[in-house]
């Protein structure tokens, strides 16, 4: 796909746009009175329409024109926002969203469908309780007077298709107009660039106008512009700054001194994005990942040499380096406030057709994770939220009977922590039932019968594959297929999985995530003639393996920290190496997921590393010890641990080890 | 193995990359070959199959080096000046990888003949005969054409030798 290409942009804006009118149609939904959605809602769906029709989607228009009409008459008070409206509009939002994709099959039956429900909801409304018009909120307008305007307009209004004149045409015909021309903004000839808008204007507006009708004026423009609106004084002859061209900029009218003090509209210009593929990123990510190599590199020859010019360029490339990749990792990150807004209608809908009432609240969304991360969380988060919503949370009788409020409330909170983010679902449900986890796994020949578990062991097993203990499959929740699915892709993110559930009282499950995939903060170990990196989250710390412990330690490898058994791993062996141990070998201590300590011995600590992940080839994917690689500053590559992985390996090597005697 | 596996170009002929293992000659179609390097740092791949054991830094990505010697049953050799990488770009699995080769010394850019070509005997030969597309030969002696799909998806459809036990 070009981004050149005209249509393809308007798709990418469209579903933008589609987007957020879904989004202020779900806040009016709670919210029916608010006539800042409902006007937010209206020029949503007013941009489609006129862009739809420019980029040839004449379907899209007409269907759009409708239900545009529809808001354009709540929005003049003509009919009141319902909740049915509200439905009726979010149906049509999913419709809209099929007539954009070419390749979806079109068949009017569905539209037409939601514009006769659409009619029905208008007629019953049009006549009646219409009369409970949005609350004005505007200060009471003083009658015969008038309203004294200043504005600017963005400065590329113009490019973007905006006549200042039709806008000064319509101010005219509210009341009688006076309207002179402000050149205050006006640059130098030699920066003036013709196709900006750099006038203001400056309008006194006589008669008994409403508040509402300028600001309907500017609808279409008010998110960008700067306005000033004051009521004017009893007596508005007093204002000589009329002329129809005001001088100079240095010139301050009275009304412009007046202006700080006025009720200003205006808002800050708004800053200026730039849309870029993401594969355009990560190709700038790869390089500056092989930049922070080379640098690396030259580093390393620079120290070793007397040249102190060079030595001084080497510096300043490696702390542009740095800057580089650091402002390289924000532009990749993102709030989470893009996934978590996928859920508000996920939630919405899943109300529906449970039939509960479910209250989602969520919190933390301006934490900003990798891009990539977030797209890769959504799929298990669905998934989650739908188990949360059918079997965690009850109906309203149920609850009602165990003393709970009727609606159920979904939390979603995403905090930062270190170099993770957590992000939890909560819901206030019934919690997991633990002895149909047992028994289930007891069935599936999981367990032992009897075997002696601790709660977050057991609700570990749901994760297992086919693991599902809902007593009736929905076509909501996964049939048991699913669980498996999302713990393998959260740990594919390298993030873990924790659930705490207390029965009657409902369910946490926390993703606890890493902030990015793209670097890792890793210690570097070797291992005979290998170097590997370690996540550095997952060290606790580093000792020395004394060589009568080493020696002791022949027949159980644990050693004692603190009065606590720690068992170990030598990394020399599993990766048989074949060299001789260094004489003083270290261990280091991390500690995995499910809160463990396990030593890995290693036979040399080189020091922490921030390094670039990069991925192994396709030929390597059953080396399971190993979730990466990276470029050292030499050029050569060190692997990297998936510390899990590991002492799994680790564990079954020592048990066929056992079983061998 | 029939001869369809080769893409015979319409005179019949094939561009290839011959190069030495051992005392055997094989041919690379020309049109994967991407580039023939020096001998780079290795980096060995602990519990990865034999046949891929280790991996190298080719210009700032990481690509795994294959030693064919390991498919066609030869010794593990010591490198020697002679030592090249060819790197090729094949499809696994429907995406383009590319990977290192090892080859003990690296010949010409030749084109095989259809002519002289020969399906893999069933009998007179030590080595899988899925492994083999063809046979071609040649005055100086016999070129082999492998099946590098064949070799590698056997690395990828299990059959790995699990990591090595603990030794004493």
């Amino acid at each position: 796909m070009s981004s050149n290409d005209p249509v393809a942009a308007f798709l990418v804006e469209a579903g933008d746009l589609l987007d957020q009118v879904e989004q202020d149609l779900l806040d009016l939904g709670h919210n029916l009175q608010d006539s800042d959605l409902i006007n937010a809602v209206f020029r949503g769906l007013h941009t489609l329409k006129g862009s739809g029709a420019m980029f040839g989607f004449e379907a899209l228009a007409a269907f759009t024109h409708h239900c545009e009409s529809a808001f354009d008459r709540v929005r003049k008070g003509k009919a009141a926002a319902t909740a049915e409206l509200v439905e009726a509009i979010l149906a049509a939002k999913d419709h809209m969203a099929v007539l954009l994709d070419p390749a979806a099959p079109k068949g009017d039956a569905a539209g037409e469908a939601i514009l006769d429900r659409l009619r029905a909801i208008m007629d019953d409304e049009g006549a009646g309780p219409a009369a409970a018009a949005p609350v004005v909120e505007a200060p009471a307008k003083p009658a015969g007077t008038g309203w004294h305007l200043r504005f600017y307009l963005p400065g590329e209004a113009m490019v973007n298709g905006l006549n200042p004149l039709g806008l000064i045409d319509e101010l005219r015909e509210l009341g009688e107009a006076r309207v002179a021309v402000l050149r205050d903004r006006l640059p130098p000839l030699d920066q003036f660039d013709p196709t900006q808008c750099y006038f203001g204007w400056d309008v006194t507006l006589r008669g008994d106008i409403d508040r509402d009708a300028i600001d309907d004026v500017f609808m279409f423009v008010i998110d960008d512009m700067e306005l000033a609106l004051e009521p004017l004084a009893a007596e508005p002859e007093e204002a000589p700054a009329q002329i129809v061209v005001e001088a100079a900029p240095v010139v301050a009218s009275p009304a412009q001194a007046a202006s700080p003090s006025a009720p200003a509209v205006a808002k800050d210009r708004p800053t200026e994005n730039v849309r870029v593929p993401a594969e355009r990123l990560d190709e700038l990510m790869d390089r500056v990942g092989e930049l922070v190599i080379a640098q690396s590199r030259l580093s390393q020859i620079a120290q070793g040499s007397a040249h102190a010019a060079l030595r001084s360029v080497s510096e300043d490339i490696e702390r542009l380096s740095s800057e580089l990749r650091d402002t390289m990792m924000v532009l990749r990150m993102v709030p989470v406030s893009t996934l978590f807004g996928r859920f508000r209608r996920l939630v919405h809908d899943l109300a529906h057709e449970t039939g509960k009432t479910i209250e989602l609240i969520t919190e933390g969304e301006s934490t900003e994770l990798d891009k990539t991360v977030i797209e890769r969380l959504a799929d298990p988060m669905i998934h989650l939220i739908r188990n949360s919503c059918d079997h965690g949370l009850e109906t309203a009788d149920d609850r009602l009977a165990a003393g709970k409020l009727a609606a159920g409330i979904l939390r979603l909170r995403a905090q930062q922590s270190g170099g993770e983010v957590i992000i939890s679902i909560q819901d206030d449900g019934k919690g997991l039932d633990r002895d149909r986890i047992r028994a289930k796994a007891e069935g599936n020949g999981l367990i032992q019968p009897g075997q002696v578990l601790s709660d977050p062991e057991l609700y570990q097993l749901i994760f297992q594959p086919g693991f599902s203990t809902a007593a009736q499959v929905t076509n909501l929740s996964g049939r048991g297929v699913g669980m498996d699915v999302v713990k393998r892709t959260i740990e594919s993110l390298r993030g873990t999985i924790d659930i705490a559930s207390k029965p009657g009282e409902g369910s946490t499950i926390s993703l606890r995530i890493p902030l990015t995939l793209a670097i890792i903060e890793g210690l570097l170990v070797r291992v005979g003639e290998g170097h590997y990196v370690i996540p550095l989250a997952a060290v606790e710390e580093c000792l020395e393996l004394s060589l009568e412990e080493d020696l002791r330690s022949r027949g159980r490898s644990f050693i004692t920290l603190r009065d606590r058994l720690v068992p170990f791993l030598r990394l020399r062996e599993m990766f048989a190496t074949g060299t001789k141990p260094d004489v003083f070998q270290k261990i280091v201590v991390i500690s995995t997921g499910s809160g463990e300590r396990v030593g890995l011995v290693v036979d040399q600590i080189v020091g922490s590393y921030q390094t670039v992940i990069k991925s192994m080839s396709t030929l390597h994917r059953d080396v399971s010890t190993f979730s990466g690689a990276t470029i050292l500053g030499d050029g050569s590559v060190a692997l990297i641990l998936d510390i899990a992985q590991l002492i799994t390996i680790g564990q079954q090597q020592e048990e066929r080890l056992r079983a061998a005697g | 193995m029939t001869d369809s596996l080769i893409p015979w170009d319409a005179e019949g002929n094939l561009d290839v990359l011959t190069f030495d293992l051992e005392s055997e000659t094989f041919a690379l179609e020309a049109a994967q070959v991407q580039e023939i390097l020096d001998l780079l740092p290795e980096t060995g791949v602990p519990g990865a199959h034999p046949l891929v054991g280790s991996v190298v830094n080719f210009r700032g990505k990481i690509i795994p080096l294959a030693d064919l010697r390991m498919a066609f049953g030869m010794q593990a050799a010591e490198t020697t000046l002679e030592s090249r990488i060819v790197v090729i770009e094949m499809a696994v699995e429907g995406e383009p990888i590319q990977m290192g080769i090892r080859a003990d010394s690296v010949h010409e850019v030749a084109a095989l003949n259809r002519g002289a070509s020969e399906a893999a005997p069933a009998v007179g030969m030590r080595w899988r005969r899925d492994y083999v597309r063809g046979l071609v030969r040649r005055p100086e002696g016999v070129i082999v054409l492998p099946d590098l799909n064949a070799i590698f998806s056997s690395v990828l459809g299990g059959g790995v030798p699990s990591m090595p036990s603990i030794t004493h």
